[in-house]
Protein backbone atom coordinates (compact mmCIF):
# COMPACT_ATOMS: atom_id res chain seq x y z
CA UNK A 1 0.00 0.00 0.00
CA UNK A 2 1.45 3.31 -1.04
CA UNK A 3 2.48 5.82 1.67
CA UNK A 4 0.19 8.66 -0.37
CA UNK A 5 -2.73 6.61 0.56
CA UNK A 6 -4.98 8.26 3.44
CA UNK A 7 -5.42 6.52 6.43
CA UNK A 8 -9.12 7.33 6.14
CA UNK A 9 -11.17 8.91 3.09
CA UNK A 10 -14.63 10.29 3.15
CA UNK A 11 -16.14 11.87 0.68
CA UNK A 12 -20.34 13.21 0.50
CA UNK A 13 -21.51 10.61 3.68
CA UNK A 14 -24.62 11.53 4.60
CA UNK A 15 -26.97 9.43 6.83
CA UNK A 16 -30.46 10.31 7.52
CA UNK A 17 -32.02 8.19 11.29
CA UNK A 18 -35.43 6.48 11.05
CA UNK A 19 -36.75 8.75 12.53
CA UNK A 20 -36.05 11.25 9.94
CA UNK A 21 -33.21 13.27 11.75
CA UNK A 22 -30.26 14.01 9.05
CA UNK A 23 -27.23 13.56 11.23
CA UNK A 24 -24.97 13.61 8.25
CA UNK A 25 -25.42 15.73 5.35
CA UNK A 26 -22.26 15.22 3.15
CA UNK A 27 -19.34 14.96 5.17
CA UNK A 28 -15.73 14.79 3.36
CA UNK A 29 -12.69 14.79 4.92
CA UNK A 30 -9.23 12.93 4.63
CA UNK A 31 -6.93 11.80 7.67
CA UNK A 32 -3.07 11.15 6.49
CA UNK A 33 -0.86 8.23 7.89
CA UNK A 34 0.67 9.09 11.34
CA UNK A 35 -1.72 12.06 12.07
CA UNK A 36 -3.55 12.44 15.26
CA UNK A 37 -6.88 14.20 14.09
CA UNK A 38 -9.88 16.06 16.88
CA UNK A 39 -13.16 15.74 15.34
CA UNK A 40 -15.04 17.88 17.32
CA UNK A 41 -18.68 19.23 17.37
CA UNK A 42 -21.40 20.10 20.22
CA UNK A 43 -23.55 17.01 21.20
CA UNK A 44 -25.67 15.76 18.24
CA UNK A 45 -23.29 17.02 15.28
CA UNK A 46 -22.52 14.21 14.08
CA UNK A 47 -19.22 13.05 15.44
CA UNK A 48 -20.52 9.84 16.71
CA UNK A 49 -22.67 9.02 13.47
CA UNK A 50 -19.28 9.21 11.72
CA UNK A 51 -17.58 7.26 14.24
CA UNK A 52 -20.02 4.58 14.00
CA UNK A 53 -19.97 4.48 9.99
CA UNK A 54 -16.49 3.68 10.52
CA UNK A 55 -17.04 0.73 12.42
CA UNK A 56 -19.91 -0.32 10.75
CA UNK A 57 -22.50 0.42 13.69
CA UNK A 58 -24.50 2.63 12.15
CA UNK A 59 -25.23 1.86 8.47
CA UNK A 60 -24.83 4.77 5.65
CA UNK A 61 -27.55 6.07 3.95
CA UNK A 62 -25.04 7.62 0.57
CA UNK A 63 -21.15 8.15 0.33
CA UNK A 64 -18.08 6.57 0.18
CA UNK A 65 -15.57 5.41 2.81
CA UNK A 66 -11.96 4.21 2.56
CA UNK A 67 -9.41 3.09 5.12
CA UNK A 68 -6.21 2.87 4.26
CA UNK A 69 -7.77 2.31 0.71
CA UNK A 70 -10.12 -0.63 1.72
CA UNK A 71 -13.63 0.47 0.53
CA UNK A 72 -15.98 -0.39 4.17
CA UNK A 73 -18.70 -1.56 1.71
CA UNK A 74 -16.60 -4.19 -0.76
CA UNK A 75 -13.57 -4.86 1.29
CA UNK A 76 -14.92 -4.90 5.04
CA UNK A 77 -13.11 -7.44 6.52
CA UNK A 78 -9.71 -5.43 5.84
CA UNK A 79 -11.14 -2.22 6.41
CA UNK A 80 -12.49 -3.65 9.66
CA UNK A 81 -8.43 -5.44 10.66
CA UNK A 82 -7.64 -1.60 10.64
CA UNK A 83 -9.63 0.48 12.79
CA UNK A 84 -9.51 0.09 16.76
CA UNK A 85 -12.56 1.64 18.28
CA UNK A 86 -13.20 3.02 21.82
CA UNK A 87 -16.56 3.92 22.38
CA UNK A 88 -18.21 5.94 24.52
CA UNK A 89 -19.95 3.70 26.28
CA UNK A 90 -18.96 0.57 28.21
CA UNK A 91 -19.70 -1.98 26.37
CA UNK A 92 -17.66 -5.44 27.32
CA UNK A 93 -18.98 -8.14 29.21
CA UNK A 94 -19.30 -7.01 32.76
CA UNK A 95 -19.16 -10.45 34.41
CA UNK A 96 -15.73 -11.53 32.30
CA UNK A 97 -12.19 -11.32 33.44
CA UNK A 98 -10.46 -8.47 32.24
CA UNK A 99 -7.95 -10.94 30.49
CA UNK A 100 -10.58 -12.89 29.09
CA UNK A 101 -12.35 -9.57 27.53
CA UNK A 102 -8.97 -8.64 25.86
CA UNK A 103 -8.10 -12.18 24.54
CA UNK A 104 -11.90 -13.03 23.27
CA UNK A 105 -11.85 -9.44 21.07
CA UNK A 106 -8.16 -10.53 19.79
CA UNK A 107 -9.76 -14.01 18.55
CA UNK A 108 -12.49 -12.06 16.96
CA UNK A 109 -10.21 -10.77 14.85
CA UNK A 110 -8.85 -14.18 14.05
CA UNK A 111 -5.51 -14.07 16.13
CA UNK A 112 -3.61 -16.88 17.14
CA UNK A 113 -3.76 -18.24 20.60
CA UNK A 114 -0.57 -17.38 21.80
CA UNK A 115 -0.29 -14.11 19.44
CA UNK A 116 -3.59 -12.91 21.61
CA UNK A 117 -2.10 -13.67 25.13
CA UNK A 118 1.23 -11.76 24.30
CA UNK A 119 -0.70 -8.87 22.89
CA UNK A 120 -3.36 -9.17 26.18
CA UNK A 121 -0.37 -8.74 28.26
CA UNK A 122 1.62 -6.05 26.67
CA UNK A 123 -1.31 -3.97 26.74
CA UNK A 124 -2.76 -4.71 29.67
CA UNK A 125 0.28 -3.80 31.10
CA UNK A 126 1.20 -1.20 29.17
CA UNK A 127 -2.39 0.91 30.64
CA UNK A 128 -1.26 -0.67 34.25
CA UNK A 129 -4.08 -2.96 34.67
CA UNK A 130 -2.32 -6.41 34.30
CA UNK A 131 -2.69 -6.65 38.58
CA UNK A 132 -6.33 -6.91 37.90
CA UNK A 133 -6.10 -9.55 34.88
CA UNK A 134 -8.54 -11.75 36.85
CA UNK A 135 -10.93 -9.29 38.36
CA UNK A 136 -14.47 -9.34 36.74
CA UNK A 137 -14.69 -6.06 34.77
CA UNK A 138 -17.63 -4.77 36.58
CA UNK A 139 -15.48 -4.41 39.72
CA UNK A 140 -12.96 -2.03 38.14
CA UNK A 141 -12.98 1.55 38.56
CA UNK A 142 -14.40 3.85 35.87
CA UNK A 143 -10.87 5.31 34.73
CA UNK A 144 -9.93 1.35 34.59
CA UNK A 145 -12.56 0.27 32.43
CA UNK A 146 -11.63 2.97 30.19
CA UNK A 147 -8.47 1.52 29.90
CA UNK A 148 -9.34 -1.76 29.33
CA UNK A 149 -11.47 -0.68 26.33
CA UNK A 150 -8.04 1.02 24.81
CA UNK A 151 -6.33 -2.41 25.94
CA UNK A 152 -9.22 -4.08 23.85
CA UNK A 153 -8.97 -1.66 21.18
CA UNK A 154 -5.39 -2.10 20.66
CA UNK A 155 -5.18 -6.04 21.31
CA UNK A 156 -5.35 -5.95 17.21
CA UNK A 157 -2.76 -3.69 16.44
CA UNK A 158 -4.78 -1.37 14.24
CA UNK A 159 -3.01 1.49 11.81
CA UNK A 160 -6.13 3.70 12.82
CA UNK A 161 -7.24 4.43 16.62
CA UNK A 162 -10.56 5.92 16.92
CA UNK A 163 -11.48 7.14 20.22
CA UNK A 164 -14.97 8.52 21.33
CA UNK A 165 -14.71 10.65 24.11
CA UNK A 166 -11.82 8.61 25.78
CA UNK A 167 -11.27 10.36 28.94
CA UNK A 168 -15.11 11.99 29.82
CA UNK A 169 -15.37 11.29 33.26
CA UNK A 170 -12.02 10.30 33.94
CA UNK A 171 -9.48 12.15 37.09
CA UNK A 172 -6.98 14.49 35.97
CA UNK A 173 -4.27 12.24 36.79
CA UNK A 174 -5.07 9.28 35.11
CA UNK A 175 -6.14 11.96 31.59
CA UNK A 176 -2.66 13.24 31.68
CA UNK A 177 -1.63 9.56 31.28
CA UNK A 178 -3.67 8.53 28.91
CA UNK A 179 -2.18 11.77 26.93
CA UNK A 180 0.70 10.07 27.06
CA UNK A 181 -0.04 6.52 25.83
CA UNK A 182 -2.10 8.11 23.19
CA UNK A 183 0.91 10.24 22.36
CA UNK A 184 3.22 7.23 22.68
CA UNK A 185 1.20 4.94 20.38
CA UNK A 186 0.85 7.89 17.75
CA UNK A 187 5.18 8.58 17.79
CA UNK A 188 4.64 4.75 17.08
CA UNK A 189 2.83 5.09 14.00
CA UNK A 190 -1.09 5.08 14.54
CA UNK A 191 -2.86 6.99 13.52
CA UNK A 192 -5.42 8.93 16.00
CA UNK A 193 -8.92 10.17 15.68
CA UNK A 194 -10.01 11.46 18.56
CA UNK A 195 -13.60 13.18 19.43
CA UNK A 196 -13.23 14.99 22.64
CA UNK A 197 -15.29 17.91 24.76
CA UNK A 198 -12.09 18.79 26.44
CA UNK A 199 -10.79 21.31 23.67
CA UNK A 200 -7.57 21.76 26.27
CA UNK A 201 -7.44 17.74 25.20
CA UNK A 202 -7.43 18.49 21.41
CA UNK A 203 -5.62 21.69 21.60
CA UNK A 204 -2.27 19.62 23.61
CA UNK A 205 -2.62 16.23 21.28
CA UNK A 206 -3.60 17.47 17.93
CA UNK A 207 -2.09 18.36 15.14
CA UNK A 208 -5.14 18.68 13.07
CA UNK A 209 -8.84 19.65 14.00
CA UNK A 210 -12.02 18.82 12.34
CA UNK A 211 -15.16 21.09 13.22
CA UNK A 212 -18.68 19.24 12.31
CA UNK A 213 -21.97 21.13 13.48
CA UNK A 214 -24.96 19.86 12.90
CA UNK A 215 -23.59 17.28 10.04
CA UNK A 216 -21.32 19.61 8.39
CA UNK A 217 -17.50 19.98 8.40
CA UNK A 218 -17.34 23.48 9.22
CA UNK A 219 -13.41 23.54 9.84
CA UNK A 220 -10.96 20.90 8.70
CA UNK A 221 -7.21 22.42 9.19
CA UNK A 222 -3.92 22.34 11.56
CA UNK A 223 -4.33 23.12 15.30
CA UNK A 224 -1.72 25.94 14.24
CA UNK A 225 -3.67 27.22 11.94
CA UNK A 226 -7.08 27.44 13.61
CA UNK A 227 -5.43 29.27 16.56
CA UNK A 228 -3.78 31.94 14.41
CA UNK A 229 -7.50 32.53 13.32
CA UNK A 230 -8.08 33.92 17.39
CA UNK A 231 -8.63 37.97 16.88
CA UNK A 232 -9.17 38.12 20.73
CA UNK A 233 -8.01 36.91 23.75
CA UNK A 234 -9.22 37.77 27.22
CA UNK A 235 -7.08 37.04 30.13
CA UNK A 236 -7.20 37.42 34.08
CA UNK A 237 -4.95 39.77 35.92
CA UNK A 238 -4.18 38.85 39.64
CA UNK A 239 -3.00 42.38 41.38
CA UNK A 240 -1.04 43.14 44.25
CA UNK A 241 -2.90 46.37 44.78
CA UNK A 242 -6.97 46.48 45.38
CA UNK A 243 -8.75 47.98 42.68
CA UNK A 244 -11.72 50.12 42.66
CA UNK A 245 -12.04 50.45 38.89
CA UNK A 246 -10.75 49.24 35.87
CA UNK A 247 -7.65 51.22 35.15
CA UNK A 248 -8.41 53.08 31.86
CA UNK A 249 -5.86 52.13 29.63
CA UNK A 250 -6.06 53.44 26.06
CA UNK A 251 -7.34 50.81 23.35
CA UNK A 252 -7.90 48.29 26.21
CA UNK A 253 -11.30 47.11 27.33
CA UNK A 254 -11.78 44.69 30.30
CA UNK A 255 -13.61 44.68 34.26
CA UNK A 256 -12.88 44.80 37.92
CA UNK A 257 -13.91 40.90 38.92
CA UNK A 258 -13.49 41.63 42.33
CA UNK A 259 -10.55 43.74 44.29
CA UNK A 260 -7.67 41.76 43.35
CA UNK A 261 -8.31 40.53 40.24
CA UNK A 262 -9.23 42.37 36.59
CA UNK A 263 -10.68 40.53 33.19
CA UNK A 264 -9.00 42.22 30.08
CA UNK A 265 -9.76 42.07 26.70
CA UNK A 266 -6.71 41.60 24.19
CA UNK A 267 -6.78 41.97 20.63
CA UNK A 268 -4.71 39.60 18.28
CA UNK A 269 -2.64 43.43 16.78
CA UNK A 270 -1.95 44.53 20.44
CA UNK A 271 1.24 44.13 22.59
CA UNK A 272 0.73 42.60 25.97
CA UNK A 273 4.06 45.00 26.68
CA UNK A 274 2.38 47.93 26.21
CA UNK A 275 -0.25 46.41 28.47
CA UNK A 276 1.93 45.82 31.47
CA UNK A 277 3.93 49.11 30.73
CA UNK A 278 0.79 50.76 30.94
CA UNK A 279 -0.29 49.35 34.16
CA UNK A 280 2.86 49.85 35.95
CA UNK A 281 2.68 53.68 35.35
CA UNK A 282 -0.64 53.51 37.25
CA UNK A 283 1.12 51.46 39.73
CA UNK A 284 -0.51 48.55 39.41
CA UNK A 285 1.78 45.28 40.01
CA UNK A 286 0.95 42.13 38.20
CA UNK A 287 1.18 39.25 40.17
CA UNK A 288 -0.05 36.40 37.76
CA UNK A 289 -2.13 36.31 34.84
CA UNK A 290 -4.32 33.23 33.05
CA UNK A 291 -6.75 32.66 30.00
CA UNK A 292 -9.97 33.44 30.75
CA UNK A 293 -11.29 30.28 28.31
CA UNK A 294 -8.98 27.68 26.98
CA UNK A 295 -7.94 29.15 23.56
CA UNK A 296 -9.73 26.62 21.21
CA UNK A 297 -12.63 27.22 23.31
CA UNK A 298 -13.82 30.30 22.33
CA UNK A 299 -12.90 29.52 18.72
CA UNK A 300 -14.92 26.61 18.72
CA UNK A 301 -17.91 28.71 20.08
CA UNK A 302 -17.77 31.12 17.57
CA UNK A 303 -17.39 28.72 14.71
CA UNK A 304 -20.42 26.72 15.92
CA UNK A 305 -22.16 29.72 16.98
CA UNK A 306 -21.71 31.56 13.14
CA UNK A 307 -23.36 28.08 11.68
CA UNK A 308 -26.24 29.04 14.26
CA UNK A 309 -26.68 32.31 12.57
CA UNK A 310 -26.19 30.67 8.99
CA UNK A 311 -29.06 28.27 9.47
CA UNK A 312 -31.72 29.97 11.49
CA UNK A 313 -34.38 27.96 9.29
CA UNK A 314 -33.30 24.56 10.88
CA UNK B 1 -10.42 -12.67 6.94
CA UNK B 2 -9.13 -15.93 5.67
CA UNK B 3 -10.07 -19.23 6.70
CA UNK B 4 -7.90 -19.70 9.25
CA UNK B 5 -8.66 -16.41 11.09
CA UNK B 6 -12.47 -17.18 10.28
CA UNK B 7 -12.06 -20.44 12.24
CA UNK B 8 -9.99 -18.82 15.55
CA UNK B 9 -12.73 -16.13 15.20
CA UNK B 10 -15.32 -19.26 15.57
CA UNK B 11 -13.59 -20.93 17.93
CA UNK B 12 -13.23 -18.42 20.23
CA UNK B 13 -17.22 -17.46 20.05
CA UNK B 14 -18.27 -21.21 20.76
CA UNK B 15 -15.77 -21.39 23.85
CA UNK B 16 -17.25 -17.93 25.09
CA UNK B 17 -20.56 -19.24 24.53
CA UNK B 18 -19.63 -23.17 26.18
CA UNK B 19 -17.73 -21.00 29.12
CA UNK B 20 -20.68 -18.49 29.61
CA UNK B 21 -23.21 -21.40 30.36
CA UNK B 22 -21.12 -23.62 32.40
CA UNK B 23 -19.94 -21.08 34.76
CA UNK B 24 -23.96 -20.28 35.65
CA UNK B 25 -24.45 -24.05 35.50
CA UNK B 26 -26.39 -23.59 38.32
CA UNK B 27 -29.25 -21.50 36.07
CA UNK B 28 -28.76 -23.54 32.83
CA UNK B 29 -27.64 -27.12 33.71
CA UNK B 30 -29.30 -28.04 36.84
CA UNK B 31 -32.71 -26.54 36.61
CA UNK B 32 -33.27 -28.74 33.12
CA UNK B 33 -32.20 -31.46 35.36
CA UNK B 34 -34.45 -31.40 38.48
CA UNK B 35 -37.84 -30.63 36.53
CA UNK B 36 -37.06 -33.27 33.82
CA UNK B 37 -36.48 -35.65 36.56
CA UNK B 38 -39.65 -34.67 38.39
CA UNK B 39 -41.49 -35.62 35.35
CA UNK B 40 -39.44 -38.74 35.17
CA UNK B 41 -41.06 -39.39 39.17
CA UNK B 42 -44.83 -37.57 38.48
CA UNK B 43 -45.25 -39.15 34.79
CA UNK B 44 -42.89 -42.62 34.90
CA UNK B 45 -43.25 -43.77 38.26
CA UNK B 46 -46.41 -42.15 40.05
CA UNK B 47 -48.64 -41.68 37.45
CA UNK B 48 -47.40 -44.25 34.95
CA UNK B 49 -48.16 -47.21 35.97
CA UNK B 50 -52.29 -46.18 36.26
CA UNK B 51 -51.78 -45.03 32.48
CA UNK B 52 -50.60 -49.02 31.46
CA UNK B 53 -49.40 -49.83 28.07
CA UNK B 54 -48.90 -46.57 25.45
CA UNK B 55 -48.17 -47.74 21.66
CA UNK B 56 -47.12 -51.54 23.14
CA UNK B 57 -44.56 -49.63 25.68
CA UNK B 58 -44.63 -48.92 29.05
CA UNK B 59 -45.36 -45.76 30.13
CA UNK B 60 -42.08 -44.20 31.24
CA UNK B 61 -40.02 -45.69 28.13
CA UNK B 62 -42.75 -43.71 26.08
CA UNK B 63 -41.96 -40.59 27.92
CA UNK B 64 -38.43 -40.12 28.35
CA UNK B 65 -37.83 -39.91 24.55
CA UNK B 66 -40.44 -36.91 24.21
CA UNK B 67 -39.21 -35.85 27.49
CA UNK B 68 -35.35 -35.18 27.07
CA UNK B 69 -36.68 -33.66 23.22
CA UNK B 70 -38.34 -31.71 26.09
CA UNK B 71 -35.51 -30.45 27.21
CA UNK B 72 -33.47 -30.38 24.46
CA UNK B 73 -35.71 -27.76 22.48
CA UNK B 74 -36.45 -25.38 24.96
CA UNK B 75 -32.40 -25.49 26.06
CA UNK B 76 -31.03 -24.78 22.66
CA UNK B 77 -33.98 -21.59 22.57
CA UNK B 78 -33.36 -20.43 25.94
CA UNK B 79 -29.32 -20.44 25.52
CA UNK B 80 -28.99 -18.26 21.81
CA UNK B 81 -32.31 -15.92 22.81
CA UNK B 82 -31.35 -15.08 26.51
CA UNK B 83 -27.23 -14.99 24.95
CA UNK B 84 -27.89 -13.06 21.93
CA UNK B 85 -30.22 -10.78 23.43
CA UNK B 86 -27.71 -10.39 26.47
CA UNK B 87 -25.27 -9.36 24.34
CA UNK B 88 -27.45 -6.92 22.69
CA UNK B 89 -28.82 -5.60 25.47
CA UNK B 90 -25.62 -4.66 27.57
CA UNK B 91 -23.70 -3.16 24.39
CA UNK B 92 -21.12 -6.22 23.95
CA UNK B 93 -22.54 -7.39 20.69
CA UNK B 94 -20.36 -4.24 19.26
CA UNK B 95 -17.19 -6.35 19.92
CA UNK B 96 -18.51 -9.03 17.31
CA UNK B 97 -20.13 -6.34 14.82
CA UNK B 98 -17.26 -4.50 14.83
CA UNK B 99 -14.65 -7.16 14.15
CA UNK B 100 -14.03 -8.36 10.61
CA UNK B 101 -15.64 -11.78 11.53
CA UNK B 102 -18.21 -12.70 8.57
CA UNK B 103 -22.18 -12.61 9.68
CA UNK B 104 -22.40 -16.13 8.96
CA UNK B 105 -19.27 -16.77 11.73
CA UNK B 106 -21.26 -14.88 14.50
CA UNK B 107 -24.35 -17.07 13.72
CA UNK B 108 -22.68 -19.92 13.39
CA UNK B 109 -21.22 -19.18 16.89
CA UNK B 110 -23.87 -18.93 18.75
CA UNK B 111 -25.67 -21.49 17.02
CA UNK B 112 -23.13 -23.74 18.50
CA UNK B 113 -23.41 -22.56 21.82
CA UNK B 114 -27.08 -23.36 21.82
CA UNK B 115 -26.61 -27.05 20.38
CA UNK B 116 -23.54 -27.64 22.99
CA UNK B 117 -26.11 -26.58 26.08
CA UNK B 118 -28.96 -28.20 24.31
CA UNK B 119 -26.74 -31.73 24.01
CA UNK B 120 -25.47 -31.33 27.14
CA UNK B 121 -28.78 -31.06 29.03
CA UNK B 122 -30.31 -33.72 26.73
CA UNK B 123 -27.08 -35.86 27.73
CA UNK B 124 -27.65 -35.35 31.17
CA UNK B 125 -31.48 -35.43 31.07
CA UNK B 126 -30.75 -39.48 29.42
CA UNK B 127 -28.42 -40.45 32.24
CA UNK B 128 -31.51 -39.50 34.57
CA UNK B 129 -33.86 -41.45 32.92
CA UNK B 130 -31.38 -44.36 33.61
CA UNK B 131 -32.46 -44.41 37.24
CA UNK B 132 -36.03 -44.37 36.30
CA UNK B 133 -35.98 -47.21 32.83
CA UNK B 134 -34.13 -49.09 30.80
CA UNK B 135 -33.09 -47.41 27.11
CA UNK B 136 -32.43 -49.55 24.14
CA UNK B 137 -31.91 -47.33 21.09
CA UNK B 138 -33.11 -49.16 17.92
CA UNK B 139 -31.87 -46.61 15.18
CA UNK B 140 -29.18 -44.60 17.07
CA UNK B 141 -28.40 -42.97 13.90
CA UNK B 142 -31.71 -41.67 13.79
CA UNK B 143 -31.85 -40.75 17.24
CA UNK B 144 -28.69 -38.66 17.26
CA UNK B 145 -29.49 -36.62 13.70
CA UNK B 146 -32.83 -35.41 15.13
CA UNK B 147 -31.96 -34.63 18.03
CA UNK B 148 -28.92 -32.30 16.53
CA UNK B 149 -31.23 -30.77 14.00
CA UNK B 150 -33.75 -29.51 16.38
CA UNK B 151 -31.24 -28.50 18.36
CA UNK B 152 -29.95 -26.61 15.61
CA UNK B 153 -33.37 -25.31 14.86
CA UNK B 154 -34.39 -24.19 17.69
CA UNK B 155 -31.17 -22.25 18.51
CA UNK B 156 -31.38 -20.37 15.05
CA UNK B 157 -35.47 -19.73 16.21
CA UNK B 158 -33.86 -18.55 19.44
CA UNK B 159 -31.10 -16.06 17.58
CA UNK B 160 -34.31 -14.57 15.60
CA UNK B 161 -36.15 -14.48 18.41
CA UNK B 162 -33.29 -12.50 20.34
CA UNK B 163 -32.91 -9.96 17.05
CA UNK B 164 -36.72 -8.74 16.83
CA UNK B 165 -36.42 -8.66 21.17
CA UNK B 166 -36.44 -5.06 21.83
CA UNK B 167 -36.56 -5.69 26.04
CA UNK B 168 -36.62 -8.44 28.34
CA UNK B 169 -40.41 -9.34 27.85
CA UNK B 170 -40.01 -10.20 24.31
CA UNK B 171 -37.46 -12.77 25.01
CA UNK B 172 -40.21 -15.08 27.23
CA UNK B 173 -42.93 -14.52 24.93
CA UNK B 174 -42.45 -16.76 22.61
CA UNK B 175 -41.19 -19.51 25.06
CA UNK B 176 -44.10 -19.10 26.94
CA UNK B 177 -46.82 -19.02 24.45
CA UNK B 178 -45.34 -20.83 21.39
CA UNK B 179 -43.08 -23.57 22.97
CA UNK B 180 -44.44 -24.41 25.10
CA UNK B 181 -47.59 -25.19 23.63
CA UNK B 182 -46.22 -26.55 20.72
CA UNK B 183 -44.21 -28.90 22.64
CA UNK B 184 -46.77 -30.46 25.06
CA UNK B 185 -49.43 -30.76 22.74
CA UNK B 186 -46.32 -32.14 20.30
CA UNK B 187 -47.25 -36.13 21.47
CA UNK B 188 -44.82 -35.48 24.31
CA UNK B 189 -46.82 -37.13 26.98
CA UNK B 190 -49.25 -38.87 24.10
CA UNK B 191 -49.71 -40.79 21.08
CA UNK B 192 -51.38 -39.08 18.60
CA UNK B 193 -53.36 -41.99 18.15
CA UNK B 194 -55.35 -41.54 21.19
CA UNK B 195 -56.37 -38.16 19.83
CA UNK B 196 -60.02 -37.76 17.53
CA UNK B 197 -59.38 -37.71 13.73
CA UNK B 198 -59.81 -33.73 13.55
CA UNK B 199 -57.45 -32.98 16.33
CA UNK B 200 -54.91 -35.60 14.74
CA UNK B 201 -55.40 -33.52 11.67
CA UNK B 202 -54.72 -30.44 13.65
CA UNK B 203 -51.50 -31.84 15.60
CA UNK B 204 -50.02 -32.65 11.99
CA UNK B 205 -49.40 -28.83 11.52
CA UNK B 206 -47.28 -28.74 14.52
CA UNK B 207 -43.80 -28.91 13.76
CA UNK B 208 -42.67 -30.54 17.21
CA UNK B 209 -44.65 -33.24 16.58
CA UNK B 210 -42.59 -34.40 14.04
CA UNK B 211 -39.39 -34.03 15.94
CA UNK B 212 -40.55 -35.85 18.74
CA UNK B 213 -42.14 -38.87 16.83
CA UNK B 214 -39.24 -38.92 14.75
CA UNK B 215 -36.91 -39.05 18.29
CA UNK B 216 -39.15 -41.43 19.74
CA UNK B 217 -38.76 -43.68 16.90
CA UNK B 218 -35.11 -43.52 17.12
CA UNK B 219 -35.80 -44.99 20.66
CA UNK B 220 -38.43 -47.35 20.10
CA UNK B 221 -38.77 -47.70 16.33
CA UNK B 222 -42.33 -46.90 16.72
CA UNK B 223 -43.78 -43.48 15.21
CA UNK B 224 -47.04 -41.52 14.59
CA UNK B 225 -45.49 -40.14 11.55
CA UNK B 226 -43.41 -40.78 8.46
CA UNK B 227 -39.75 -40.52 9.41
CA UNK B 228 -38.54 -39.46 6.05
CA UNK B 229 -41.29 -36.63 6.12
CA UNK B 230 -39.87 -35.49 9.72
CA UNK B 231 -36.24 -35.29 8.15
CA UNK B 232 -37.74 -33.42 4.85
CA UNK B 233 -39.61 -30.94 7.39
CA UNK B 234 -36.68 -30.92 9.94
CA UNK B 235 -34.22 -30.20 7.22
CA UNK B 236 -36.48 -27.51 5.56
CA UNK B 237 -37.14 -25.23 8.46
CA UNK B 238 -33.44 -25.72 9.58
CA UNK B 239 -32.50 -24.30 5.98
CA UNK B 240 -35.43 -21.58 5.83
CA UNK B 241 -34.47 -20.48 9.41
CA UNK B 242 -30.51 -20.33 8.73
CA UNK B 243 -31.00 -17.96 5.78
CA UNK B 244 -33.79 -15.91 7.21
CA UNK B 245 -31.65 -15.62 10.20
CA UNK B 246 -28.38 -14.37 7.95
CA UNK B 247 -30.34 -12.01 6.42
CA UNK B 248 -31.36 -10.08 9.78
CA UNK B 249 -27.68 -10.53 10.41
CA UNK B 250 -26.83 -8.64 7.08
CA UNK B 251 -29.12 -6.16 7.17
CA UNK B 252 -28.81 -5.20 10.64
CA UNK B 253 -32.15 -5.44 12.21
CA UNK B 254 -32.05 -4.34 15.69
CA UNK B 255 -28.45 -4.42 15.50
CA UNK B 256 -27.17 -1.68 13.47
CA UNK B 257 -28.56 2.07 13.54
Amino acid sequence: MSDNVPALHIRDLTKIYNNGFEALKGVSFDVLPGDFVALLGPNGAGKSTIIGILCSLVRKNSGQVEIFGNNIDSHFSRAKKDIGVVPQEFNFNQFEKVFDIVVTQAGYYGLPRKLSLFRAEKYLRELGLWDKRQDRARTLSGGMKRRLMIARALVHEPRLLILDEPTAGVDIELRRSLWEFLTEINDQGTTIILTTHYLEEAESLCRNIAIIDRGVIVQNTTTRDLLSQLNREVFILDTQEKLADFPTIEGYSGRVVDGYCIEIEVEKSQSLNELFVALSEQDIHVLSMRNKANRLEELFISMTQSTDDQRPSQ
Amino acid sequence: MGIREQWIAYVTLVVKEVRRFTRIWLQTLLPPAITIALYFVIFGTLIGPRIGQMSGFNYMEFVVPGLIMLAVITNSFGNVVSSFFGNKFAGNIEEMLVSPMPNYIILLGFLTGGVARGLTVGVIVTLLSLFFTDLNIQHPLVTVSVVILTSILFSLAGLVNAIYAENFDDISIIPTFVLTPLTYLGGVFYSMSLLPEFWQGVSKLNPVLYMVNAFRYGFLGISDIEISWAFTMLTGFVVALFVFALYLLKTGKNLRA
